[in-house]
């Protein structure tokens, strides 16, 4: 069942790249952004090769996540958990109300994380367990390029998309620039709505736009982001640099077939999932 | 010449103190969401942007429709117009006022406004958005006014005012460029993502500006004794006619893209624009009504403007002709273009956005400290106007 739908989510995606176009195939299959087994044999992935128009593939530290979907069908609280590590990490406010939520790490159907994706009789585990979303911290992020302030920007020394809350003016344009829906703004003052206060992370004021953040803050302190250390010991959540060959995320992307979030856009998301 | 707006008749400070009201409503109901947050309009996570960036959007067009006055005047030498061309540069000024407050008031933060300009991000399409509009709204309150004070004193205006009335010109296209760069180049939101979209502004811009005019000058023709000339008004109605039927084509373009190629992505705004999208056995469909509203109104008006009749002989239905047309426009542009680009979302929900009554204020608000700034501009115009008659 489980090598059924694989290979046929392998040819799905294979036959989606070839429509999306032969130089897409080559600079995506290249940064190992979609590391297919045939490709990464006949080109190891040791050294990133160029891309049909002489891109480079990025350089230094790009940290990113391989979701494995399998584990989290496995156990069915483990979402759950990851959720709510972040949410109280981060000071989230509970709003119960979809127009006003705010929204790090949260569920959906397959359907909704992948429209761009065959929806056509998919594989009853895929349909029936929901998906974990979160922001791709993409290579390319149109969030970045969008923002007039730069209140939200790359990270040099990780890649992360982080976000300065303090000089955000609250226009929204990374919220409509995003592809993925991973943004969320503070329509009203979020700090009624935190249960508990973490003292180590800001909550934030209305009027700014805020997102995952890929643990930055615990990173700094050598400690792993919340949601994957919720999943330790299941390698549900594998977080890594996507650039060191050595990492245990390129070992786990090297055997495994991943997807990522409508890829087909140019925006190098740098999460990916094992379905 | 700025004595002129404190002579008038009661009716003149009646209509001041009619919109004086609701720029006071719009004021107060600004407080509240200045104190509360944007949560108190109807946007949401889904639909973050809302009648404000509309209006807005709506708004940078009518400002770049006076060029279809500048250019033909001080390019083609087209002296019908030279009565009425301060009217356009006028028109401009108020229309990109409002458009600045609509921007202030959808911040979430206004008073960080200035870092805009305290970090300057060329790879914004934001940034040059505000260069352009607040260089166009320079250009024009200088052009306006140097032009009007050399004919007041019954001279010609400094030679060296030419160089800013011909550079206002790439000015007005460029800020409306630009506003629609800031659709159409977010990956991922099929409906905006056409390179059609700012050719499309620009030409319904082309319209709703014009349009407005005409409807100015017939007011001001009964209230104020300024007649702009049957010669001038014609050929406005004749800009106003190309231009809307480019727009229609443009848009009738968008919809042979969308459904020819059959791609769901390309189809689902248009579909929840004028027939509502189906979703989880529930139909969303808000807009519906509206767009062919637009539909009937677009179509209307260009029928009545193809009659000899209406251009030439009877006021009433070439106001109402404009009337339909501007509010034709409103619709595509300051309601539908910009709600449907969020429906459905990236992850494929659908989430319908209603105004709230707060934020109606403020847009009516706005709309009002507008027209406000028209009468006022305009009154100068008439009263110097009539100066040099006298």
């Amino acid at each position: 069942m489980d090598k059924q739908r694989r290979n046929f989510l392998k040819i799905a995606s294979v036959t989606a790249l070839a429509g999306i176009g032969a130089p897409a195939l080559i600079r995506l299959s290249s940064t190992a952004a979609l590391a297919s087994e045939h490709v990464a044999a006949a080109n190891p992935v040791a050294k990133p090769s160029k891309g049909a128009h002489g891109e480079s593939a990025s350089t230094g530290m790009r940290l990113g996540m391989v979701i494995d979907m399998r584990k989290f069908v496995d156990d069915p609280k483990l979402l759950n958990k990851a959720i709510d590590a972040c949410n109280s990490v981060h000071n989230i406010p509970q709003i119960d109300n979809r127009k006003s939520e705010i929204k790090w790490i949260w569920k959906a159907p397959f359907e909704n994380v992948f429209p761009e994706q065959s929806q056509y009789h998919t594989a009853h585990n895929v349909e029936n367990y929901p998906f974990a979303v979160l922001c791709n911290h993409c290579d390319d992020p149109p969030c970045v390029r969008a923002c007039p302030t730069q209140a939200t920007f790359r990270v040099k020394g990780n890649g992360i998309i982080a976000m300065d809350f303090h000089r955000c003016i609250g226009c929204r344009f990374c919220m409509a620039a995003c592809p993925y829906g991973a943004r969320s703004f503070n329509w009203e003052d979020p700090r009624p709505y935190i249960k508990k206060y973490n003292p180590d992370f800001p909550s934030r004021m209305r009027g700014v736009v805020e997102k995952c953040n890929f643990c930055g803050e615990r990173l700094a302190l050598g400690q792993e982001p919340a949601c994957v250390e919720a999943c330790k010991g299941t390698g549900a959540m594998v977080f890594g640099d996507l650039n060191d060959a050595q990492s245990k995320i390129r070992q786990v992307l090297d055997k495994e077939f991943t997807i990522q979030r409508n890829a087909s856009l140019g925006t190098k998301p740098s999460v990916f999932y094992i379905v | 010449m700025i004595e002129k707006i404190l002579r008038g008749k009661p009716a003149y400070w009646m209509w001041l103190a009619f919109l004086g009201l609701f720029i006071a409503i719009g004021a107060a109901c600004y407080v509240r969401q200045y104190l509360f947050g944007l949560g108190l309009t109807g946007m949401s996570r889904d639909v973050s942007w809302g009648l404000y960036i509309s209006q807005f959007t709506f708004l940078v067009g009518v400002a770049a429709g006076g060029v279809m006055l500048v250019l033909p005047y001080y390019i083609h030498n087209f002296k019908v117009f030279g009565r009425i061309t301060i009217l356009g540069e006028f028109l401009a000024i108020a229309a990109i006022v409002m458009c600045m407050l609509f921007i202030m008031a959808d911040l979430g933060q206004p008073l960080r406004a200035v870092n805009v300009i305290l970090h300057p991000t060329p790879h914004s399409m934001l940034f040059w958005d505000m260069c352009v509009l607040v260089g166009y709204l320079s250009l024009n309150i200088l052009c306006g006014w140097v032009i009007l004070t050399a004919e007041r004193k019954g001279v010609h205006p400094p030679k060296w005012i030419y160089f800013f009335v011909y550079l206002s010109i790439p000015f007005a296209v460029s800020i409306h460029t630009v506003t629609a760069m800031l659709y159409c180049g977010l990956p991922g939101r099929h409906f905006w993502l056409s390179a059609i979209i700012a050719p499309r502004f620009l030409a319904s811009a082309f319209a709703a500006g014009p349009a407005l005019i005409i409807i100015a000058c017939l007011v001001l023709k009964r209230v104020a004794n300024f007649d702009a000339g049957k010669e001038a008004m014609n050929k406005l109605v004749t800009i106003i006619m190309y231009a809307a039927l480019l727009n229609t084509f443009f848009v009738l373009l968008e919809v042979f893209v969308a459904y020819y190629s059959n791609m769901p992505g390309h189809k689902h705004s248009l579909e929840y624009l004028f027939f509502g999208l189906e979703h989880h056995g529930h139909v969303y469909n808000n807009l519906v009504p509206f767009m062919w509203t637009s539909v009937v109104l677009n179509f209307g008006a260009l029928a009545l403007f193809a009659c000899p009749y209406v251009r030439k002989k009877n006021e009433f239905l070439l106001g109402l002709s404009c009337v339909m047309i501007f509010l034709a426009l409103w619709i595509d542009k300051g309601l539908g273009f910009v709600f449907a680009g969020f429906v459905p979302n990236p992850l494929n929900e659908i989430t319908e956005y209603v105004p709230t009554f707060n934020e109606l204020g403020i847009t009516i608000g706005v709309w009002a400290t507008g027209f406000f700034i028209i009468t006022v501009l305009y009154k100068i115009v008439v009263g110097v106007e009539h100066e040099i008659e006298n």
